[in-house]
């Protein structure tokens, strides 16, 4: 009797002892559907699903505290593709969140800028380059225009324009052809 | 030897003859050619020359832009006159970076020498054939040094030299075999020597007796043993991976190059190249097309790059009455020109001049009948009608996951869908619409990137403000105590007096003279205001 309990015990230890190591040593960092769905959002951090970034927004949906048709640059595409990941039933885009519009990049007239460094604040992927006084400029290849260095600008300086298409980035267009029907 | 038999296939009519009647002949050097720099597969090439230079016939006009990339030479001496966006010969019909160069009408050539290509290290004939802008002329204009570099991992056995022209209209290679057999010969052995090869073989669709014999021929007075095989007709036995397959019983596995199976193929035009670089010093500055179709005189021709396609219709003696447009490359994979005045480029292979007669327009569409006769004949054995079903509904990640990628748009499977379907249209629609996605998805994960940098960033910032505080309350509490409080408040005082002085006005360091008088004469005025009070 005595020895099957000191064996229950000690197992019981043992265990207890594995499971505490592996806890910690196998530790998953945040969490995994998190991280899931914010693999599918677009990360232009604009704030339009009305949370301050993709992260956050990412992680209201991963608590059902958000629905899934609230980011305009995903558009219908990303929503699908949330659906599908959540296994839940695809649904028109929000439009009070805003309208998917073509890609731009937030451009400034350097001899307008006064260099108050405010965009530089609000730009969340720190594509803007500038010091106090000084004339500041957009990396065009980091802005995911997001358009949040608009509004803060006193002298409104910053404009978006869309992304042409040059020949590298051009797209075969979806077929146009009349399908005949059968029923004629 | 023995041939093996690959996939599929189809037999369209092949319309060559009207084009190897005549040899091939050269043109008049064109006033003005126009030479964009994106005329291969990778990064545009760099400009190296400005607006007003004069150059040489053969000179450097842009160089290569890292690995994947070749170089613009000048096709003729001539003054650049512009370099400006200009219509290129592309599906697109967008314009492109282009140089336009004035020929004087000397036609001088440049610096230029053979190359002893045995004495150097590889490596140095592989970056001089990147600098001489060799790229692959089947149409594909893949970089020709990187597909030449030997690899430990994948040592090439076998070098193929792609001679079966499989589509329809174009004889190009046909034409530069009959006649100029012993230069490719001699560029195949230079390559065979770069790729540490032991066999090469060429391969010849049955169709052209002529330039098989030719090859054959060539072959049989130069010292080492390659191979001539001849292979029989189908559509498109010419694709680099269904040649392989011809010749050598071996598949390239699904998303690799030929490499991995120790095998690597080039067209019998980039041999020729090849061949002009080494022995002649010569760089990729002309090329033969083909140009057929409603033309007066249909037929091959020696082109600079750079000359624009009309003028070289026009060369061929004008488009008949009928003609309706241009297409550049073949009928089953080439497309439509946006206009006739664009340049001739590095893949410009054929010209065809059509009409409705010679294309019949694109009845149309009806819907999928699942015969499954695309998939009869598709070469790289997928299964269209499914692809296109995905690729018609945007369902891009099921498309990939059936192989689109391997699909090489060779056409067979409109070709022969009962409901003419434009199927191609669909996969280059899928593909294209696949890669600009990939491309969103790299700069999501750089723009992820840099907002979680931006956020660690203010944490810490706000981290160290709020440790900086906590230190001057300390440091205050300490020196509180007794009469100490007047004493901090002396100490403060003096900080603050310190730091007053250490502030120099920044603007009044290195002044212009102008800017300095100004200032003093302010200064001698407000030192007038203050003597008043
Ligand atoms: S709306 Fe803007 S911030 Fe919100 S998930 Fe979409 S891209 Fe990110
Ligand atoms: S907010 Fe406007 S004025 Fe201020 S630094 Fe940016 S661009 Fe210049
Ligand atoms: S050949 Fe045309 S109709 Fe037949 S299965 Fe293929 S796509 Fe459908
Ligand atoms: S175009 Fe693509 S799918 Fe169609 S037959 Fe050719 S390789 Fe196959």
């Amino acid at each position: 009797m005595m020895t099957a309990l000191l064996v229950m015990i000690g197992l019981a230890l043992l265990l207890g002892i594995v499971l505490g190591y592996s806890a910690l040593k196998f530790k998953v960092e945040g969490d995994p559907l998190v991280d899931k769905i914010d693999a599918i959002l677009p990360q232009t951090q604009c704030g339009q699903c009305g949370f301050p970034g993709c992260k956050p927004y990412a992680t209201a949906i991963a608590h059902g505290e958000a629905d899934i048709n609230q980011c305009p640059p995903g558009g219908e595409p990303g929503m699908r593709a949330l659906a599908d990941l959540l296994g839940v039933e695809p649904k028109p885009l929000n439009a009070e969140c805003g309208t998917p519009k073509p890609k731009s990049v937030a451009v400034i007239v350097e001899n307008l800028c006064i260099g108050c460094t405010l965009c530089i604040q609000a730009c969340p992927v720190d594509a803007i380059l500038g010091a106090a006084k000084q004339m500041h400029t957009v990396i065009a290849s980091e802005c995911t225009g997001c358009e949040l260095c608009l509004p803060p600008c006193p002298v409104d300086c910053i404009s978006m324009v869309p992304i042409p298409e040059k020949v590298d980035n051009w797209k075969w267009r979806y077929p146009v052809i009349e399908i005949k029907s059968l029923a004629v | 030897m023995s041939l093996f038999k690959f996939h599929g296939g189809v037999h369209p009519p092949e319309h060559k003859l009207k084009s190897t009647a005549a040899p091939i002949r050269s043109v008049t050097m064109p006033l003005r050619l126009v030479l964009p720099l994106r005329q291969h597969v990778g990064n545009v090439a760099k400009l190296m020359v400005a607006v007003g230079d004069h150059v040489l016939k053969g000179q450097l006009l842009a160089a290569p832009d890292g690995m994947i990339s070749a170089a613009v030479h000048a096709p003729t001496s001539g003054t650049i006159a512009a370099i400006e966006e200009r219509l290129i010969p592309h599906a697109s019909g967008l314009p492109d970076l282009c140089i336009t160069l004035n020929a004087d009408g000397e036609d001088r050539w440049g610096d230029h020498q053979p190359l002893d290509y045995q004495a150097q290290e590889k490596s140095a004939v592989l970056d001089a054939l990147r600098l001489a802008g060799v790229v692959g002329l089947g149409g594909a204009t893949f970089p020709s040094h990187v597909k030449l570099r030997a690899d430990d991992a994948h040592p090439v056995l076998t070098l193929i030299i792609n001679g079966a022209e499989c589509e329809p209209y174009i004889t190009c290679d046909d034409l530069l075999m009959r006649e100029r057999a012993l230069e490719i010969v001699r560029g195949i052995e230079i390559m065979q020597y770069l790729l540490g090869a032991k066999h090469a073989i060429i391969g010849i669709e049955d169709n052209k007796p002529e330039a098989a014999a030719a090859m054959r021929l060539a072959c049989s007075q130069n010292s080492i043993s390659i191979t001539v095989a001849t292979v029989p007709t189908l559509y498109p036995g010419g694709g680099a991976k269904q040649l392989i397959k011809v010749l050598t019983g071996l598949e390239v596995p699904s998303g690799k190059l030929p490499t991995t199976i120790g095998v690597q193929c080039f067209n019998v035009a980039t041999a020729y190249t090849v061949h002009r670089f080494i022995d002649h010093g010569e760089p990729v500055i002309s090329r033969v097309v083909t140009v057929t179709g409603r033309v007066a005189q249909p037929g091959n021709y020696e082109v600079p790059l750079g000359m624009e396609i009309f003028d070289l219709v026009q060369a061929a003696g004008g488009t008949a009455d009928d003609s309706n447009g241009l297409v550049m490359g073949g009928p089953m994979m080439g497309f439509n020109l946006p206009s006739g005045h664009v340049p001739v480029v590095k893949g410009t292979n054929c010209i065809i001049a059509s009409a409705p007669a010679l294309f019949a327009p694109q009845p149309p569409a009806m819907p999928c009948i699942r015969c499954a006769r695309c998939a009869e004949v598709c070469p790289v054995n997928l299964q269209p009608q499914e692809l296109y079903w995905f690729a018609r509904a945007d369902n891009f990640e099921k498309a990939r996951s059936y192989d689109l990628f391997d699909c090489i748009e060779c056409g067979c499977c409109s070709y022969v869908c009962p409901s003419r379907i434009p199927l191609v249209q669909y996969y280059r629609y899928a593909k294209s619409e696949i890669l600009a996605s990939d491309k969103a998805r790299q700069a999501a994960n750089v723009a992820r990137e840099r907002n979680e940098l931006r956020l660690a960033r203010i944490a810490r910032e706000k981290e160290e403000r709020a440790a900086k505080h906590a230190e001057r309350a300390v440091g205050a509490r300490a020196e509180a105590g007794g009469d100490a409080k007047q004493a901090a408040i002396a100490a403060a005082m003096a900080r603050a007096e310190a730091q007053k002085a250490e502030i120099v006005p920044q603007n009044v360091t290195d002044l212009s003279p102008l800017v300095a008088t100004e200032i003093k004469a302010i200064d001698a005025r407000r030192g007038k205001v203050d003597d008043r009070d």
